[in-house]
């Protein structure tokens, strides 16, 4: 009852996606695990925590939609939630390394005995606990989030002084985790781990096993999005986004849709940044770069914005075609990356789904047309569920 | 000379800024262009004057060929009898090992690599025409009687310049040796300036001596408390272990004195060099304000627009190097004019080819921005290469000077300088010229501006042109200070974003107290929490700021704010 109920919360497509998604990670692994070496549909060892940190990009990416394209928010900040979970992540797996650090010190981390630090800071304490360490990589993030779109949302800061404020967080972010004495490992970052959950971190199983994990994150995240969109709260996302003083004035408290949107987002990117980490084997303060978080920006437009399936379809396209440029032609990469920019805004602001989507609409109206001029009548068009709204923002 | 304490209240209004200016100016013309340069340390030994017959400075140094040890401290001893500045470069290169006998029969200097010149009379000389060469050796007892002739010359020169930088120089090097020397020119001293200097040097000496009465020591301590800088805190500090219990009191009175004296200057210290920040800061920013507060959109390329600038400096400076070395120091002169037309057209290109399709959506705005950014960035990177590109100081630019308990760089000083002169002439072009009354109009409504017959498109990319070329002149200013390198912009991008949401957009003012005010907070907190930190709270307050005043310090208000 409650799946026959949610089956039809959710309409078709969406889970179409989401069983896609379960497939793959259930069908990559197994064809990693099982085929013999050489076997034309084996994946390569080293595909999967390539694959794997893609999909982690694209809950990174969805997570972002979820509040530019249906909330209108453009926050330049995303990636430091997502680093903020991959550090709570890489506290836990340094605390892992236990004594077989280059120090052998069974408590502290390398970097710390490095520093002269006699114990645990107060703040690192837990961590060596994987439940809590789990809990903190989304809710570290979350409390982040709530506090400061707590007070950008209550004072209406909006359009781009919100835009360039999510970029001074990251930004003061970033310059904090650079320094050594915040005990985060500094310019280094944290790094060398070895064990998760009593496995070894680069062993095949578990890079299996990390990848199944991203896998399923992106096909709950998915599932939880679409079932927002398709509520009452989302249908109030959508009015805030286009008109966010009209929905004001009927009643609605637009700052409390944003703040749920914004906080559940950040959560979701935590939980993408906690799965990244392991997978690539570094967290460091990079991550909090501003120019990372415009590249997921990128994503999401690239794919198209105000649609669920699209920033997971940009974020693969983009950051593969970043792996493989950035290895054959390091040259041309920030050129291409740039002119994707100014290429998508100005010539497809609906992304590549709003290409198909228009593409679509258009045969739709010359068969129309057609039969019309044949004397038949049109079929009434089924609504398109995951359409694209119009996508307009108030006026500068 | 003390005026210059003023600074802190002169960031406010128009009236004293300009007053500022003009002070500055003033100063500038005052001090001439150069400090002094530090002359060598002057030597332990009293100076060991040899009998020699009177004999000018060519034939003297021409007797140096060939010389002895004895001979040359004969000759030292002549060049000190002679008692003529013209015998120091001399006396210098001797002393460093760069006077050279050459095979053709001249004395030369080395002072470069390959480049010489004629030790008497200081001309250049063809270092091929020189033939073999061999520098004169010297051992450390003619070493410390050359360091005692050359203090002796300088504290009895006719230039009055070169006394004090003696005297300085005694003061920074006290030695008890240098006592008599000093005494005996301090008796003949006419000049005011120079005899306090030479007083101070002798209050050094005395304490640091350690062998001197009680009543010296206060009275040294006197002279020193009045001087009351970190090296005058230092000697009585050093002297407060070892003085006889008589001169305590006085000495801890002087201590605490100039420890008062340095928090003031200290103060004023981090005042300047807040200034200096915003200065940069307000050079960055001002462009962004301008087409943020017409256009409301947020040019990420704009930091490029400074590094584009940055690199139009390089390029001019060094075609003015090659084709006309000797105006070198006017290459930056060229390099202003130059850097604001490229950026001024390359900000109209790209507010014709992008900006104009994406008006009424800032948002994607600012993501092509940020794009174009990135193409900027590669190419010049692909062009000029990734490392850091070297640009020159003029010589006006370089060098510091001290101003009380001060310490000015020149550089910083024309940067200041330059800041306000752009920020005067913008406030000229918005409020007193037809395109400024044109742009506040679409400013403040761009609907009603267009109906009454303003070209609002033709506007804007004037204004963008205009944000641009500002820039451009950021990257003049900045390429002094900052390494010239494709990355130049982004370390300055959301600084600049900082000062304009911090300012608001309504008008220029708002950028020039935003800036002056974050360059500001920056420094009083740095020597506290460190850059870092210090940074990190300056763009939390701004986060916490914001909340109260969401349109920042100057907003505009009534209708135009709800465009």
């Amino acid at each position: 009852m409650i799946a026959g109920g949610l089956f039809n919360r959710l309409g078709s497509r969406a889970l179409w996606v989401a069983g896609i998604l379960l497939a793959i990670a259930v069908l990559a692994p197994l064809s990693n695990l099982a085929l013999p070496e050489g076997h034309a549909l084996r994946l390569p060892n080293h595909m999967m925590p390539l694959l794997g940190k893609y999909l982690t990009y694209a809950t990174l990416a969805l997570a972002l939609d979820l509040v530019w394209g249906y909330c209108g928010i453009l926050s330049l900040g995303h990636a430091a939630f997502f680093a903020l979970g991959g550090y709570a992540m890489g506290m836990h797996l340094m605390r892992q390394i236990g004594p077989y650090g280059v120090y052998a010190n069974p408590v502290l981390p390398d970097f710390m005995v490095f520093l002269g630090w006699k114990e645990l800071p107060w703040y690192w304490l837990g961590f060596d606990q994987f439940w809590f360490a789990a809990l903190t990589t989304m809710f570290a993030p979350g409390l982040l989030a709530f506090l400061f779109g707590w007070l950008a949302f209550k004072s209406r800061v909006t359009g781009v002084y919100l835009s360039i404020i999510t970029q001074a967080m990251t930004y003061a972010l970033m310059l904090a985790f650079f320094r050594n004495d915040m005990g985060f490992g500094g310019n280094n970052g944290l790094t060398g781990f070895r064990e998760i959950l009593g496995r070894p971190i680069a062993a095949p199983e578990t890079r299996a096993a990390l990848f199944s994990a991203s896998a399923i994150l992106l096909a709950l995240c998915f599932l939880l999005c679409s079932l927002i969109v398709r509520s009452k709260l989302g249908k109030l996302m959508i009015a805030v986004r286009d008109a966010e003083s009209r929905a004001r004035f009927l009643g609605y408290r637009a700052d409390h849709v944003k703040l749920f949107v914004f906080t559940l987002s950040a959560m979701m990117a935590g939980l993408a940044g906690a799965l990244h980490t392991p997978q690539v084997g570094i967290i460091n303060p990079g991550a909090f770069d501003p120019g990372a978080s415009i590249e997921v920006v990128i994503w999401a437009a690239v794919g198209g914005r105000g649609t669920l399936i699209g920033p997971i379809l940009g974020a693969g396209l983009v950051s593969a075609g970043k792996s493989w440029f950035t290895t054959s032609f390091p040259e041309i990469w920030l050129f291409l990356l740039g002119g994707l920019f100014v290429f998508v805004t100005l010539f497809m602001p609906r992304g590549i789904l709003g290409v198909f989507a228009s593409l679509r609409a258009g045969w739709a109206a010359r068969r129309a047309s057609a039969r019309k001029q044949a004397g038949v009548d049109p079929d009434p068009e089924p609504s398109e569920p995951e359409s694209a709204p119009v996508l307009r923002e108030a006026a500068p | 000379m003390r005026g210059f304490a003023r600074f802190p209240g002169a960031c406010g209004f128009a009236r004293s800024l300009r007053a500022l200016a003009a002070f500055l100016l003033l100063f500038v013309l005052a001090f001439g262009l150069r400090t002094a340069q530090a002359q060598e340390p002057a030597g332990e030994a009293a100076p060991a004057f040899a009998e020699a017959a009177p004999q000018d400075l060519a034939g003297i140094v021409a007797g140096m060929r060939d010389a002895d040890l004895s001979g040359l401290r004969a000759s030292v001893g002549a060049l000190g009898a002679l008692g003529e500045v013209e015998a120091l470069p001399v006396l210098q290169a001797l002393a460093a090992g760069t006077l050279n006998q050459s095979a053709s029969g001249a004395m030369a200097i080395r002072i470069g690599p390959d480049r010489f010149v004629e030790a008497a009379t200081g001309e250049p000389l063809e270092a091929a025409s020189l033939g073999a060469l061999k520098a004169l050796r010297i051992n450390n007892a003619l070493r410390r009687d050359i360091a005692a002739v050359i203090g002796g010359l300088t504290l009895r020169n006719e230039d009055p310049a070169v006394r004090r930088s003696a005297a300085a120089q005694m003061f920074a090097s006290p030695d008890p040796a240098n006592l008599p020397l000093l005494e005996e020119a301090l008796a003949g001293e006419e000049d005011s300036r120079v005899r306090r200097l030479m007083e101070q040097a002798r209050a050094a000496i005395l304490l640091r001596g350690g062998s001197a009465s009680a009543e010296e020591i206060t009275q040294a301590a006197g002279i020193l408390a009045a001087r009351g800088d970190r090296a005058s805190l230092g000697l009585l500090n050093g002297a407060l272990a070892s003085a006889p219990e008589a001169a305590r009191p006085a000495l801890q009175e002087a201590v605490a004195k100039v420890r008062n004296r340095l928090a003031y200057w200290g103060i004023g210290q981090n005042v300047w060099s807040g200034i200096s920040l915003g200065s940069v800061l307000l050079l960055a920013a001002i462009g962004l304000a301008i087409t943020f507060g017409v256009m409301g959109v947020i040019n990420m390329a704009h930091g490029e627009m400074v590094m584009i600038g940055a690199y139009v400096t390089f390029v001019v400076q060094n075609l003015v190097r090659t084709h006309h070395p000797g105006l070198f120091d006017v290459s930056l002169a060229i390099a202003v004019p130059a850097a604001f037309l490229v950026t001024g057209l390359v900000g109209v290109a790209i507010e014709r080819g992008i900006i104009r399709w994406l008006y009424g959506r800032p948002l994607e705005t600012l993501l092509a921005t940020w794009g174009l950014s990135l193409i900027i960035q590669q190419g010049v990177r692909s062009i000029f290469g990734a490392t850091n590109q070297n640009v020159g100081n003029p010589s006006w630019m370089s060098g510091a000077f001290e101003l009380g308990g001060l310490t000015i760089t020149w550089n910083r000083l024309w940067i200041l300088v330059f800041a306000l002169a752009v920020f005067a002439l913008l406030l000229v072009v918005l409020n007193r010229t037809f395109f400024g009354l044109q742009m506040r109009a679409v400013t403040q409504n761009r609907r009603m501006a267009s109906a009454m017959g303003v070209r609002t498109p033709w506007v804007d990319a004037l204004t963008f042109g205009l944000g641009s070329g500002v820039a451009g002149l950021a990257g003049v200013a900045l390429s002094q200070i900052d390494n010239v390198s494709p990355n130049l912009g982004q370390g300055y991008i959301i600084d600049s974003f900082m000062v304009v949401v911090f300012g608001g957009v309504g008008n220029l003012w708002g950028a020039l107290v935003g800036a002056m005010t974050l360059g500001i907070a920056n420094k009083f907190l740095e020597p506290y929490w460190g850059a870092v930190l210090a940074k990190i709270a300056i763009l939390v307050f701004i986060i916490l700021f914001i909340q109260y005043r969401p349109r920042g310090l100057f907003a505009l208000k009534g209708r135009a704010a709800e465009a």
